[in-house]
């Protein structure tokens, strides 16, 4: 297999973006990751855009041609194909697109992510966000995804002792990273206080501990040694893609504290580097709520199970710490642009191995790992970052 | 849901029929043709079971925000259930107040309305668990 590189990067903010519709979303980050390649349309060899939900709430199928369309890049005929893995839709476009190259089918691949979630009413987003559990065995029986994480959060206290208070530090630490987020939905700080005393939306589970689903779009391009050489500029390596499944149903796992799909997907990437959890700087995990942070530090290796609570209260997941978990303020304070998240989360790591992050840059960062979760854990895909050597 | 969809699973819904192994006895919930275990080895191997309905809680939580289709329920209790024969099930929890619920507690099926008329038109009912009332 090839070694594959990040060569550009783009992303527009996060947020209710009611004046962009999807296309030009998909269209801006782009353009945004080509000019930062140095690429020109015709270099690029083909595209996979992740969505989670375009072909369901707007009806919009094909989204890989779409894009492809609006770039002007119809008349090259190159292949462009939509990937779905519920709101891990992103990472599964990245791998796609690392793996075509890797490959030796494609030199230089562009992966791109976006969703238009407010466009429709705030009830479709929520079943947008619950089709990625099972319809007809969970959320036929009245449960939303929100539900299903609260069950995982109320047996994590069973078994471990998690309480209210370390859930909340959890949204705390994200909202503190996202405040020096610019592309964020949700820059700004919150307390303990706010997040205990929000809105209950299925116990433990309160509002502020939910990440909400919003407009973006994100895009990463990607290519091989010599490609990347050819263009100079700033390298990040693909080291590690890996993607493991677990039960569809919650119900269906012979765990529900833990995150079996994401342990297998760790392990099989940490395999294809020369590291382990100890060696990673930075983390952009899929905190889609606050409890689902806890659960994927400790499936991911870096916590034994029931330790990641305490290390999140002494500040071991932040600046300073062991590493710094979700530096972009994660799902909570960026949003969840469902199918542009991963590759948000990968764009993200990228720019902290650049030293690109502004005000939020982890010091001294050189590798990366991002995870995405679909649903309750019936998808999780695993990436390692590093930086790609001098010129 | 769809006419046809929620017609094809009504004995599940209705009477927890699910299927056993007879290669290896594993049963699961709901109807499998294949064990998830033996795979191609139980080809015409599984047999249609009706469960027992009584089981045991392994988690739970309550609703506060549902969709617009429950949003008159709630708040309502959700749990997954272990039944007695091994396969656990999703399902709301009724004719308990959250303070009596426990980890742990055995718990029997009730056959219960699960919503209003979808867009189909089609009443759903299925089972829900409540506290052991019968011997």
């Amino acid at each position: 297999m090839r070694d594959v590189f990040i060569v550009g990067v783009g992303m527009t903010e996060f947020g209710e973006l009611w004046e962009k519709a999807l296309r030009e979303l998909i269209t801006e980050a782009g353009l945004e990751a080509v000019q930062d390649a140095g690429v020109r349309g015709p270099d690029i060899d083909a595209m996979y855009v992740a969505s989670a939900s375009a072909g369901r709430l707007l009806g919009q199928q094909q989204l890989g041609v779409l894009a492809l369309d609006e770039a002007g890049l119809a008349g090259h005929h190159v292949p462009a194909t939509r990937i779905e893995a519920g709101d891990a839709s992103g990472a599964a476009a990245l791998r796609s697109a690392a793996l075509a190259v890797a490959s030796g089918a494609h030199d230089v691949v562009v992966a791109g992510g976006v969703e238009k979630m407010t466009d429709v009413l705030e009830d479709d987003a929520t079943r947008a966000l619950a089709s990625s559990a099972d319809m007809e065995w969970e959320g036929f029986f009245g449960a939303t995804l929100p539900a299903l994480y609260a069950m995982m959060a109320r047996s994590h206290a069973a078994e471990h002792g998690t309480t209210r208070d370390q859930l909340a530090h959890v949204a705390v630490k994200n909202h503190e990273h996202g405040a020096d987020n610019p592309d964020a939905a949700f820059p700004f700080t919150t307390s303990l206080e706010s997040v205990k005393g929000s809105p209950p939306v299925s116990d433990p589970i309160r509002m502020f501990d939910c990440a909400s689903p919003v407009d973006g779009a994100a895009a990463l391009v990607l290519a091989d040694r010599d490609t990347a050489e050819q263009l100079g500029g700033p390298r990040v390596q693909i080291t590690a893609t890996a993607q493991a499944s677990d039960a569809l149903a919650l119900h269906r796992r012979d765990a529900i504290t833990e995150l079996a799909s994401s342990q297998a997907a760790a392990e099989e990437a940490f395999a294809e580097t020369d590291h382990g959890p100890e060696d990673v700087d930075l983390a952009e995990l899929h905190d889609v709520y606050t409890i689902a942070e806890l659960i994927s530090l400790e499936s991911l290796g870096f916590y034994e199970p029931g330790m990641a609570a305490t290390a999140t209260v002494k500040g071991r997941t932040t600046h300073g710490g062991d590493l710094v978990v979700n530096p972009s303020g994660g799902l909570k304070a960026r949003g969840h642009a469902l199918g542009a998240t991963g590759l948000a989360q990968a764009a993200e790591v990228a720019a902290q191995i650049r030293r690109d992050a502004g005000e939020r840059q982890v010091e001294d960062a050189q590798v990366g790992l991002t995870q995405a979760v679909a649903g309750t854990g019936g998808t999780s895909i695993v990436h390692v970052l590093e930086g790609g050597g001098e010129l | 849901m769809q006419v046809p969809r929620y017609w094809r699973e009504q004995s599940e819904r209705y009477k927890l029929v699910g299927s056993k192994c007879n290669n290896c006895g594993l049963r699961v919930f709901p109807r499998r043709s294949l064990c998830p275990d033996c795979r191609h080895e139980s080809q015409g191997q599984m047999e249609e079971v009706r469960f027992e309905g009584t089981g045991e809680l392994v988690t739970w939580t309550r609703v506060h925000e549902a969709l617009s289709d429950r949003e008159l329920e709630t708040p309502y209790l959700m749990g997954i259930v272990e039944l007695d024969e091994g396969p656990r099930v999703t399902a709301q929890i009724v004719d308990l107040d959250p303070e009596e619920v426990e980890i742990g507690m055995e718990l029997e099926s009730r056959f219960r309305k699960l919503g209003e008329a979808s867009e189909s038109g089609v009443v759903h009912y299925g089972y829900k668990f409540g506290p052991v009332v019968s011997d």
